[in-house]
């Protein structure tokens, strides 16, 4: 329908946009997030205070965000792609020199009225740059092994300052999202083999030079159950949550593992145990359901995009918003170590919350721009 | 060139997307298959855990058993123990409010270091007990003003009372803590481990603790994972103890302590017949209740270094030469034997020579010539030296046992000894050496080795006047209410039925009347101790029992009077008898420990006992158990 527009520096009057946004992916995420809102009203024994009203203004706000994102000419986003890198990597080195402490690894800057996460930041930056990148370069390039190593350092830069705060769970999920990047532009699959066959035996290096804390989790990863109160303690009361909702659950409100606060973290980290607990394998499924049809509209809107970097925005977009809720589930499973990784659009908290309304402000726009083209620089 | 290059950049996105969108479904099937594997196949194992994390079980302690007498006077029972405790969190200062509670209650009964180290110890939502045993008044002074003391609570415990004290601290005993070596010793019970809870430490308290104790009952509590109560999701009530009801008339009992003063001493009144002990005493006695809450070491000093052994049951475990008492067994040792008749006679001149040595008679001057009859009334110590000799030691031991000493009796008690009754083998055995004829001779008199307790003596006197019939003593008439497994039970009547213990009716009969002539007889050795009520004259027998021989410098300087003797050397004083003569019904034992004479200290108060059973004759009035059972089962006493 808009194939007309399909040339260069054509202007999409703004009415055209609203008309195109996506409102079936806009009710999709209200529809996660409201099973969100349930869950924080859960925890909080039944009231709406203090926990769901805070989230659902967050979310109200994170809305407006992700339209204002979604309206911006992608174009411009193609633009900004390396100044926002840039910005988010200098952010990233300022924690390292005036970072608060908080919760024993420097995180945060204060600004003031609220406090900034530039790793956070650098999620979205990161993708944004890297497709860029692979939007300019041509698919012979992407196969050549010099042309890899700028995207790489692009990579390996702010995943070491992450890393260096220390935030394992961040850092891989830097990499992974980059991965995923640099897998659909289309690096051949050899050279991932060779990164995994590298990475692990790397893998048991770097963990002799992990913080003890870091190692602890790993290991009881490997076994929760040897230590039921110490550190395993966490995976195991999440599992028993889970086991004990059976099928059907234990009702709103009626889940004791997370009532009786037996379940840790049950806002954050562990709500999915939470809902799980309450509402049982049904409602764990239909969740799953929920970000099932989320991933695919991604992946449809990547699809539909004629510019290059649109598709590779949307899927990376997308893919770190899969690697949010696979991480997560498979953590409060135990699956994988405990990393803190909340659930996407379900977990209480502001930053994360931010930066998915960010992305998929970012892939909206990529939906309603799918049609301009944006030729490459080669 | 650049076209055809942008259509495979995109062909090429579109095979890995489409790679990219498998793997994401297979991990998110494993995220499902997880999913079905803790919720489904897992379930009832985690949902146990759930469980078993929230649910906090807790034991009820059952009421105790109460022990009444057999007319159903509460001898031990439980009372409402009122209580102060206090939840720190509840408080704004835990120093405030127990300044404020001071108010209410003796500030010295308030032990503040204890409580402030607890409020330290434990979370601030557990209850600390403050004061303990609050009267009534106090109680209820707390409780008015409850809005004045925040985080203080009052609540009602249980405790043990001995409503009559030291009345009945040997029969009854007490309850104790539970000690580390009960724990090991008695079956598995979690009661036992409770911290508050009480067990039967001696006496029936301890004899029928199974019995008294009852069922725990179960409160089933759930907790959060700080330990806090929420609510309790459903109760079973436990089952009470079992009540106990006793032989015992606590009239009687009350008579018998007073009558004995402040003696060292012990008696037993038994009915003949049925072997039920209607009173048992052992003074100096205790206070049970300052066991069953906690017995301070300076009192606990005082009773164990007491010479007159206050904790110890003479009834059951003091072992004394019988003395003279001994004389009816071997009476009927030589009756039975036929090695005398009741005509046989001896003649004592005050003493008789064996070898080089001297066995004198009491009297110094002498009986003269008597028959049985009247060396059992006149207690003399020649005739009994010659048919001790003539029946020989062990034949005197065989009739001792046939009467129930030597050997414990059974009763529903621990602690019973056994007393000694010594043969030639016993000698050979213990002491490696052969019996002497002496020996025999003291054994003749209740001396030498013999030794037997005031219950045994009580028994043997009941079998003596019953027609020689073996009685069995019992504490315990029966217990109410269902009985749980492995609980004691009393012995049934049916078990007590009397067995013949096979003695000839004249040879009894001899004696019997020998026993009546030494209270009845004019030359009686307790003629002062007569019962003047016409039908229920008392017979019995004196005894005194050396403590300590007398050497023969004494006899020459003439024996001294036992009251010039220090206490601890003078002779116990030993009487056994029982009433009516004409129709025996109750027998009675009574020992003084250095109360000088059988006759003179033993001999009144087993004649006041005696009396005042029959006065009160327990026996011919309902019993509490028959009393209770009849409008239940209709059975007829």
């Amino acid at each position: 329908m808009l194939r007309e527009l399909g040339a260069k520096n054509v202007q999409i009057p703004f009415s055209r946009k609203l008309w195109d946004i996506n409102w079936g992916f806009v009710l999709l995420i209200c529809a996660t997030a409201s099973v969100g809102f349930l869950m924080l009203y859960s925890a909080a024994n039944g009231n709406l205070e203090p926990w769901a009203s805070r989230q659902m203004i967050r979310f109200g706000a994170g809305l407006i965000l992700m339209f204002m994102v979604s309206l911006v000419d992608i174009r411009i986003w193609l633009n900004l792609a390396y100044p926002a890198y840039f910005v988010a990597l200098v952010l990233l080195g300022a924690v390292e020199v005036m970072g608060d402490i908080g919760m024993g690894a420097r995180r945060w800057i204060d600004l003031g009225p609220f406090q900034l996460q530039p790793s956070e930041v650098m999620k979205i930056a990161l993708i944004l740059a890297l497709a860029r990148y692979f939007h300019n370069i041509g698919l012979e390039d992407v196969r050549r092994i010099r042309w890899l190593v700028p995207p790489l350092l692009l990579v390996l830069l702010p995943a070491a300052l992450v890393l260096r705060q220390p935030d394992l769970g961040t850092a891989l999920m830097l990499v992974a999202g980059a991965g995923i990047v640099f897998f659909v532009a289309g690096v051949r699959l050899w050279k991932f083999a060779l990164l995994v066959g590298t990475a692990i035996p790397a893998g048991f290096f770097a963990f002799q030079f992990m913080h003890e804390y870091q190692q602890k989790r790993i290991l009881t990863f490997l076994n929760p159950e040897n230590d039921p109160l110490g550190a395993g303690y966490h995976i195991l009361q999440s599992k028993i949550a889970l086991g004990s909702g059976g099928v059907f659950g234990k009702g709103l409100l009626q889940g004791t593992q997370s009532h009786l606060n037996y379940l840790p973290e049950m806002r954050t980290d562990f709500i999915f145990s939470m809902l799980a607990e309450e509402f049982g394998m049904v409602g764990g499924l239909l969740l799953f359901a929920l970000y099932i049809l989320l991933i695919a509209y991604g992946y449809a809107i990547a699809y539909r995009s004629r510019n290059h970097f649109g598709k590779l925005l949307a899927i990376g977009m997308t893919g770190i918003f899969f690697l949010y809720i696979f991480i997560n589930v498979a953590m409060v499973m135990g699956m994988v170590p405990v990393v803190g990784v909340p659930l996407p659009l379900i977990s209480y908290g502001g930053t994360a919350m931010l930066t998915l309304m960010i992305g998929f402000g970012l892939i909206m726009s990529v939906y309603i721009h799918r049609d301009i083209d944006i030729p490459g620089k080669r | 060139m650049a076209k055809d290059q942008h259509k495979e950049k995109g062909r090429v996105f579109s095979r890995r997307a489409l790679m990219m969108a498998g793997g994401q479904v297979m991990l998110m099937s494993a995220l499902a298959g997880r999913l079905y594997y803790l919720q489904v196949i897992h379930s009832d194992e985690y949902s146990m855990m759930a469980d078993e994390n929230r649910m906090n079980l807790r034991l009820l302690p059952p009421l105790r058993g109460r022990i009444v007498d057999r007319f159903g006077v509460e001898i031990a029972s439980n009372r409402h123990n009122y209580r102060v405790v206090l939840i720190p969190e509840q408080t704004t200062s835990v120093e405030a409010t127990l300044d404020e509670l001071a108010r209410y209650v003796p500030p010295e009964s308030i032990d503040r270091e204890r409580v402030l180290n607890d409020v330290k110890r434990k979370r601030s939502f557990v209850p600390i007990p403050v004061v303990d045993n609050l009267t009534w008044d106090q109680f209820a002074r707390i409780n008015v003003n409850a809005p004045d003391l925040p985080g203080i609570q009052v609540d009602v415990g249980s405790t043990r009372d001995y409503p009559y004290s030291n009345l009945f601290a040997h029969i009854v005993g007490y309850v104790g803590a539970v000690s580390e070596k009960d724990l090991q010793d008695q079956e598995y019970d979690p009661l036992l481990e409770l911290p508050e809870f009480r067990i039967g430490k001696s006496g029936i308290e301890k004899y029928y603790d199974q019995t008294l104790r009852g069922k725990a009952g179960l409160s089933r509590l759930e907790a959060n994972a700080y330990g806090r109560i929420i609510r309790e999701l459903n109760r079973k009530e436990g089952v009470p103890g079992n009540d106990a009801v006793l032989t015992i008339d606590k009239q009687l009992q009350d008579f018998a302590v007073r009558r004995m003063g402040e003696e060292s001493a012990a008696a037993v009144v038994i009915d003949i017949h049925s072997g039920d002990i209607l009173s048992m005493v052992s003074v100096p006695s205790f206070d049970p209740n300052a066991f069953a809450g906690g017995i301070s070491t300076a009192e606990w000093k005082e009773l164990v270094e007491n010479p007159k052994r206050p904790l110890g049951n003479k009834a059951v475990a003091g072992q004394y030469p019988p003395g003279s008492t001994f004389k009816m067994i071997v009476a009927l040792a030589a009756l039975e034997s036929g090695v005398i008749t009741a005509d046989h006679e001896v003649f004592c001149g005050g003493h008789t020579q064996l070898g080089k040595h001297r066995f004198h008679c009491w009297k110094r001057g002498g009986h003269g010539t008597l028959k049985l009859e009247d060396a059992i009334s006149q207690s003399c110590d020649i005739y009994f030296y010659d048919i001790a000799r003539k029946v020989g030691v062990d034949k005197i031991a065989e009739m001792a046992h046939r009467f129930g000493l030597g050997e414990k009796l059974g009763i529903d008690m621990l602690g019973e000894r056994a007393g000694l009754i010594p043969t030639k083998a016993w000698k050979q055995a213990v002491q490696g050496v052969s019996w002497q004829l002496g020996e025999t001779y003291n054994t003749g008199i209740g001396q030498g080795y013999v030794l037997t307790t005031p219950l045994q003596l009580a028994v043997m006197t009941a079998r003596l006047a019953n027609g020689g019939k073996k009685v069995t003593p019992r504490l315990v008439r029966s217990v109410t209410g269902e009985t749980r497994d492995g609980a004691v039970r009393p012995p049934s009547d049916q078990e007590m039925a009397n067995r013949d213990i096979g003695i000839s009716q004249s040879s009894l009969k001899t004696v019997l009347s020998g026993m009546n002539k030494v209270v009845n007889g004019p030359r009686g050795s307790a003629r002062a101790a007569k019962i003047h009520i016409e039908g229920w004259e008392m017979a019995g027998k004196t005894g005194t029992a050396q403590v300590r021989r007398i050497s023969r410098k004494e006899r020459i300087e003439g024996v001294r009077k036992s009251d010039e003797k220090p206490w601890e050397e003078r002779d116990h004083a030993l009487f056994v008898g029982y009433a009516p003569y004409d129709d025996p019904r109750y027998a009675v034992s009574v020992i003084i420990e250095h109360g000088g004479s059988g006759s003179g200290a033993a001999a009144p108060i087993a004649r006041d006992l005696l009396q005042e059973t029959l006065r009160l004759d327990p026996l011919r009035r309902p019993s509490y158990d028959i009393a209770i059972r009849r409008p239940a089962g209709g059975e007829d006493a």
